[in-house]
Formats: C-alpha cells, sequence, structure tokens
C-alpha cells in the first residue's frame, strides 16, 4: 500500500461518512454543513486524480455557489419545518433497500470487469488545452456555448420563478 | 497507484447514497442536496475515467465541465422552485407538492 492509496481511503472514508450525514442528519442546516464536507473531499479526489481545474471549479462552483444556495433557500423555508418533526417519509425502509440493491449490484458489476491501469501522462499543460478546446471552432465550442445558453436561460426562469409577484 | 475500480466504487456508493436522500427525505432542500450528491458522483466517474483512460484527449474534461454547467442550471431552477412553493403553500414538503396549479 503506497501513500496514493492511502490519501485515496482517507479521502474516500470522510466523503462517505459526510455523505451519509447529509442524507440522516434531523437538522438540515446540519446537513447542509456536511455536504459541503462531502463537496470538499471530492474537491481532493480531483486533485489526487490530476486534475487540478476541476478541483477549482469544485470549490469554486459547488461549495462556493451551490452549497451557499441551498443553505440560503433552507434559511428562507426554515419555519415551514420544524427539526423536531420526522424528516424522512415512510418508504425509507424500500428506499434503503433499493440504495443498498444499487449499490451491490452496481460493485459487483465493477469488480468483475478488468479496468485499465493508470497511464502515464504528462498532464501540466491540461487547463491550457482544456481553454482552447473550449473556444476552438473545431473542438468544443459548440456545447460551451450551448451550456452559457442553458445557464443564462435557467437563471432568469429562476429569477422569475423565485421573483415578488406583483 | 490508486486502481480505476476503487474510484468507480467510491462514485457509486455517493450515487447510491444520493438515491436514499432524494427517496426518503420529506423536505425538498434535502431532496435536492440527495441530487447534487448524485451529480458529484457522476462527475468523479467522467474525471477518473478521463484521467485513467485517456488523459492526452481533453474531450473527458470537457464533458465534466459540462456537467457542472447543468448542475449548477438545476440546483438554481430547483431552489427557486421550492421558493415559490414555500410562498404559496407555505410548505417544504416534497408529498404536499401534488397539484399542478393552486
Amino acid at each position: 500500500m503506497n501513500l496514493s492509496q492511502i490519501i485515496f481511503l482517507v479521502v474516500g472514508a470522510v466523503t462517505i461518512i459526510s455523505a451519509v450525514l447529509v442524507v440522516t442528519l434531523r437538522n438540515l442546516v446540519h446537513s447542509a454543513l456536511w455536504l459541503i464536507v462531502t463537496l470538499f473531499s471530492v474537491a481532493v479526489l480531483f486533485v489526487l486524480l490530476e486534475a487540478g481545474f476541476m478541483a477549482v471549479v469544485q470549490v469554486v462552483l459547488y461549495i462556493g455557489a451551490i452549497a451557499i444556495l441551498i443553505i440560503f433557500a433552507m434559511m428562507l423555508t426554515r419555519r415551514a419545518m420544524s427539526d423536531e418533526a420526522s424528516q424522512t417519509n415512510g418508504q425509507w425502509p424500500a428506499s434503503l433497500l433499493i440504495a443498498a440493491a444499487a449499490f451491490v449490484s452496481l460493485a459487483g458489476l465493477l469488480n468483475a470487469n478488468a479496468w485499465p491501469a493508470l497511464p502515464a501522462a504528462d498532464l501540466s499543460g491540461t487547463v491550457r488545452q482544456l481553454g482552447l478546446a473550449l473556444v476552438n471552432l473545431n473542438a468544443f465550442v459548440l456545447p460551451f456555448e450551448v451550456a452559457s445558453v442553458l445557464l443564462i436561460v435557467a437563471l432568469v426562469g429562476a429569477i422569475y420563478v423565485a421573483g415578488e409577484k406583483r | 497507484m490508486v486502481p480505476l475500480s476503487w474510484y468507480l466504487t467510491l462514485a457509486a456508493a455517493l450515487f447510491c447514497i444520493g438515491i436514499y436522500g432524494v427517496l426518503a427525505r420529506r423536505n425538498a432542500v434535502a431532496v435536492l442536496m440527495g441530487v447534487e450528491l448524485m451529480m458529484n458522483a457522476v462527475i468523479v466517474n467522467l474525471v477518473a475515467f478521463w484521467r485513467y483512460v485517456q488523459p492526452t484527449a481533453i474531450g473527458g474534461q470537457v464533458f465534466a465541465v459540462i456537467v457542472f454547467a447543468v448542475a449548477a442550471a438545476e440546483a438554481s431552477v430547483g431552489l427557486a422552485l421550492i421558493i415559490s412553493i414555500y410562498r404559496r403553500r407555505n410548505s417544504v414538503v416534497a408529498d404536499d407538492m401534488s397539484l399542478m396549479k393552486w
């Protein structure tokens, strides 16, 4: 067992434990804070995968924007649900069964296959390559523009839906 | 060296925890947190496959960036809908949201 495997196991354990706390804690503000821990340890996984740009985007976009947005929405709607009331609906045993069955079958499928080993590669110029590919007419400029239009439409729609109607 | 199957197993576990959160939680904001966990598991898979299968081709990372954008759009629209429903019905319980028009 070498150093990267030990780091992976520690980070993976933090990810799984905090994710379990996200879906089981009764106090929703606490579970949102554990969500931030989960997202941060996934960012560490991206660093382990040598995808530095993904790690930065994960911290800036997921923790900085989405997690904060979730906490905001939670605080705006806090009075509708007290922390003492049950946070799970009646189908939680069936949900647990479905999630466990999905994990067992996925893990069985994953470990029945032979996966490629880690190829050695020089990844120092990846961020530059990614930036050039996103604006290159022969590469990914169309998906990039479609994604930006999607974001604009979603944000305008969100403001319209959530805004005060007069 | 970490084998690829470890990353995939971790992502599968994260995805299944997300499934449990989506199915079992009553609060709609908590359901959305489960969806975010599932999205993150998918992005871990994409980046792991990029690194292990074709690290020189940049397409895998572009795919992950697009999924990030979609996740941001999904979260903003979902939370806007929840806040709108809270204004009208004074409830954030997913079971109460059973009408298309009020």
